[in-house]
């Protein structure tokens, strides 16, 4: 068990530097020179020569990758060319909602997915299982701006239970803070766990074809506890591979929908970056959330082991 | 009054029929054995009874348990039944234990379900019907889980869960056809203990005529979902009133008539193996000490010559299917040399090894797993054809293929169909006909028959030993099955835990086994003349 986690451990510290590498070198060769950008375009060659200098552009290639992924480790991403503060600063303000976010939508996803996989396999080719593979199909399909726009309408403009968006910071109190954030997570997590509720299915259709299902229902167990006490659990393994994979569409999708509901979020922030050329921000942003889709897949490992002894046996 | 009275049954799947007008009645305390081949209708008659049948399956008849009507009984009435007063056990014991629960949760989950026994008293009860079934609490602790455990130790895990709150009725479903025959003799005779310990009546299904003779009191033979025979063993198969009763009992004690192949004098042998031998890595106890290897194969040496048959016969994990793979050349062996006609092949890269390979063969068990079901007959059985020196043509392709297909009773039409729309006896005559289309002089053929039924099997063994007569075919057969090694072979090799422990001709190695390893093989397989004798003195 534990050479099993330490094997996953170690391989996901590697996978984490190869994407450092990846993103630093392509960001070397994307067009656009940060020290010509913030001086302007009226700059002269010599000013923008001078600060390139300072800024210590003009060190050899791989020095200038260690001083950033140490800076990395020491969570100092930076200074933000445009808004000429510490990247660290404006990640610290916009994690507070993109985290609660992705977490919400990824917790919303497993609970609708797993009950709705459950339904569905149960009632194979009956009228209720075709509804629901029906509406996740259509999940699957309608872009989540669109579920985004509709939830919109349908609650803030006409119900008006919630804002429109927007968000009033952790300081407004949570349930106010937490009530901004109900439709963004929603129309993040519907198109996942349509997927997921998918994959759930026919996760559970195979393994209840399995013999230890019979054997379960010899033994007298009713239908029902059969399927969540023995058939469950050995159809999660691929449930988590698909939860762990869907996390990085998910954290893509978050950039989308707070851009829609107005959100100060990660997403928002890389978006702006991106559009002014922000190159710095753009680059921390992308190492925290390869950071964070490694870190979902590592938990997913480890829950692999937890699901199946015979993971743990096996090195 | 009987326990379980079935009285014209008829089942159909959809339009299909399965069974019709089945009768069959167990008393307490008897054993009544339910013979017949595959898709005869035997299990999907101990799933009636059950009533875990497929969707869309219909009964009609009476079925009638301990006063209680099965047919007309509610789902809650069943789960009640199930696994209290009617225990089951299945075919396939390494998938018929959820792999991600413990052995003790499994056994304890039933009583518990039951009995609205807590937990702790569950457990405990868990723990003596698996001390009971002789799976011990040193080696078998109830956190162990199902890989842990080898085929015949799942077996009795499953036999501990069907046997748990002694059940009224046991159905036992070919509870030893995956396993070797001297696990068989022990799981059947812990199921004949069981029986008598507990009062139960044993429904056992099986397709093994010698198996039902020896365990079983009463006898019902099915063929296409209807009774042909039923009646006390001992007069049922020393009568064999029933020409099918007698088909199945002459077919299962089949030895194909094998004139000598003429030779055209090469006294060459075919195959050298010497002191050939396999480890595998094991298991790292410590960190600071190497892992000690798994010897599989140690120190074998044999000989095979052209057109002569040899068994290379052992127990599950003895070693045989990893000594006939490094012969095919397929893995490395860790020692020793294997010659094939005088030249090693051990060492040798791919593209030297193809004379090597062209006339070597293989055919494996599994007749429904060895072919890929999207492709074509021609293309399955041409494919050995990649290892000549010249690449036949298409019209030449399909000639030799139509001829491969006429050599194992097939007609040169079946080309062009899919491996589904063959039976499981005509998937195994494609095996071989995919194993002689390089005119091989050796075929190594791994449990060739195991998966098929009497008759079937039957007439496997004839065509091997036609293609052995006329084309001057050498065999290496690989089976726990002792009647096959009669049936088919010269000589007898007997493998025991890496290393050959016998050898000889095959009648006085089955017949005086000298080893322990031999001697426990002869004395565990079922012989139907021994069992009928048996049943006789019983029976009267």
């Amino acid at each position: 068990m534990t050479a099993f986690l330490v094997k996953r451990l170690i391989i996901a510290a590697l996978t984490l530097v190869l994407a450092s590498m990846v993103v630093f070198a392509v960001m070397e060769v994307l067009p656009g020179d940060a020290a010509r950008l913030m001086l302007g375009l009226n700059a002269s060659a010599d000013q923008v020569e001078v600060l390139r200098n300072q800024m210590g552009l003009n060190a050899p290639l791989v020095l200038r990758y260690l001083h950033w992924a140490g800076g990395l480790l020491s969570l100092d991403f930076g200074r933000s060319y445009t808004y000429s503060v510490p990247v660290i600063d404006l990640v610290r303000e916009r994690v507070v909602v993109s985290l609660p976010l992705a977490l919400i939508a990824l917790a919303l996803s497993t609970v609708i997915a797993i009950p709705v996989g459950v339904f569905s396999a149960s009632r194979q080719g009956r009228t209720g299982d075709t509804l629901a593979m029906g509406a996740a199909q259509l999940g699957v399909a309608v872009p989540n701006f669109w579920f985004a726009l509709m939830l919109i309408y349908l609650f803030a403009v006409w119900l008006r239970l919630v804002p429109a968006g927007g968000f009033p910071g952790w300081g407004a109190g949570i349930w106010t803070a937490l009530k901004s954030l109900i439709l963004p997570a929603v129309a993040l997590a519907l198109p996942q766990a349509a997927i997921l509720g998918r994959v759930a299915r026919s996760a559970l259709i195979e393994v209840l074809n399995e013999d230890y299902i019979r054997t379960a229902r010899a033994k007298g167990l009713p239908y029902r506890a059969v399927l969540w006490r023995h058939a469950l659990r050995n159809a999660m393994i691929p449930v988590l591979t698909i939860l762990g994979l869907q996390f990085a569409f998910l954290l893509a999708g978050t950039i989308i929908i707070e851009n829609v509901f107005y959100l100060p979020g990660l997403g928002r922030l890389i978006f702006q970056a991106i559009t002014q050329r922000d190159l710095i921000v753009v680059e921390s942003i992308v190492m925290l959330l390869v950071a964070a889709v490694i870190l979902i897949n590592l938990l997913v490992d480890f829950s692999y082991a937890i699901v199946d002894p015979r993971l743990r046996a096996r090195q | 009054m009987s326990l379980l009275e079935i009285e014209n049954l008829s089942l159909t799947i959809g339009a299909t029929p399965i069974l019709k007008g089945v009768e069959l009645t167990v008393s307490p305390r008897e054993v009544v054995g339910l013979v017949g081949e595959s898709g005869s209708g035997k299990s999907m008659t101990a799933l009636t009874i059950m009533q875990l049948l497929p969707h869309l399956a219909r009964a009609e008849g009476r079925v009638a348990f301990d006063g209680i009507d099965i047919l007309g009984a509610t789902e809650d009435q069943m789960c009640a039944l199930r696994g209290d007063d009617i225990g089951m056990v299945f075919q396939e014991p390494m998938t018929a234990l959820n792999p991600v629960k413990t052995i003790g949760e499994q056994v304890a989950e039933g009583i518990r379900w039951h009995t609205k026994a807590g937990r702790a008293e569950a457990e405990d009860r868990a723990r003596k019907i698996l001390d009971r079934v002789g799976l011990p609490e040193a080696k078998f602790p109830l956190s162990r889980y199902p890989h842990q455990l080898s085929g015949g130790q799942r077996q009795r895990v499953v036999i501990a869960i069907a046997c748990a709150l002694k059940p009224k009725l046991l159905i036992a479903d070919e509870p030893t056809t995956a396993l070797d025959v001297v696990l068989q003799a022990q799981i059947l005779d812990l199921l004949r203990d069981l029986v008598r310990e507990n009062r139960m009546g044993l429904l056992l299904i099986s397709h093994d005529l010698a198996v039902v003779t020896e365990m079983a009191d009463r006898l019902t033979i099915l063929r296409h979902g209807e009774v042909t025979e039923a009646g006390d063993t001992a007069r049922t198969l020393s009568e064999q009133q029933h020409p099918y009763t007698r088909e199945l009992a002459l077919a299962s004690m089949h030895v194909p008539a094998r004139p000598k192949p003429h030779l055209a004098g090469s006294a060459k042998p075919l195959l050298e193996v010497e002191g050939i031998g396999r480890d595998y890595p094991g298991r790292r106890k410590s960190l600071f000490r190497p892992a000690q290897p798994i010897r599989a194969v140690d120190d074998v040496s044999l000989t095979i010559e052209p057109a002569q048959s040899v068994a290379l016969v052992g127990r599950s994990g003895c070693g045989k299917s990893t000594l006939a793979r490094m012969i095919l050349a397929l893995d490395k062996p860790t020692a020793g040399t294997i010659r094939y006609r005088g030249e090693a092949i051990s060492g040798k890269a791919e593209a030297e090894l193809k004379p090597a390979r062209r006339d070597m063969q293989v055919v494996f068990q599994d007749p429904y797993g060895s072919f890929d079901p999207r492709q074509k007959v021609e293309k399955l059985v041409a494919e050995p054809l990649h290892l000549l020196e010249k690449q036949p043509a298409a019209a030449e392709r399909r000639e030799m293929v139509a001829h491969a297909l006429h050599e194992v009773g097939l007609g040169p039409r079946d080309m062009d169909k899919y491996p589904h729309e063959f039976s499981g006896g005509q998937r195994q005559r494609l095996s071989i006909a995919r194993a002689i289309i390089t005119r091989p002089k050796l075929v190594v053929a791994d449990e060739p028959v195991s998966a098929l039924d009497v008759s079937i099997r039957a007439q496997i063994l004839d065509l091997f030993a036609e293609l052995n007569q006329k084309l001057g075919i050498a065999y290496l057969f690989i089976t726990h099955d002792l009647t096959v090694a009669r049936a088919m072979a010269d000589e007898v090799l007997v493998m025991h835990e890496g290393k050959i422990v016998e050898r000889g001709k095959t009648p006085d190695v089955l017949d005086h086994p000298r080893s322990e390893a031999a001697r426990a093989l002869v004395a565990a397989a079922p012989d139907l003349h021994r069992a009928i004798a048996r049943k006789m003195q019983e029976q009267g």
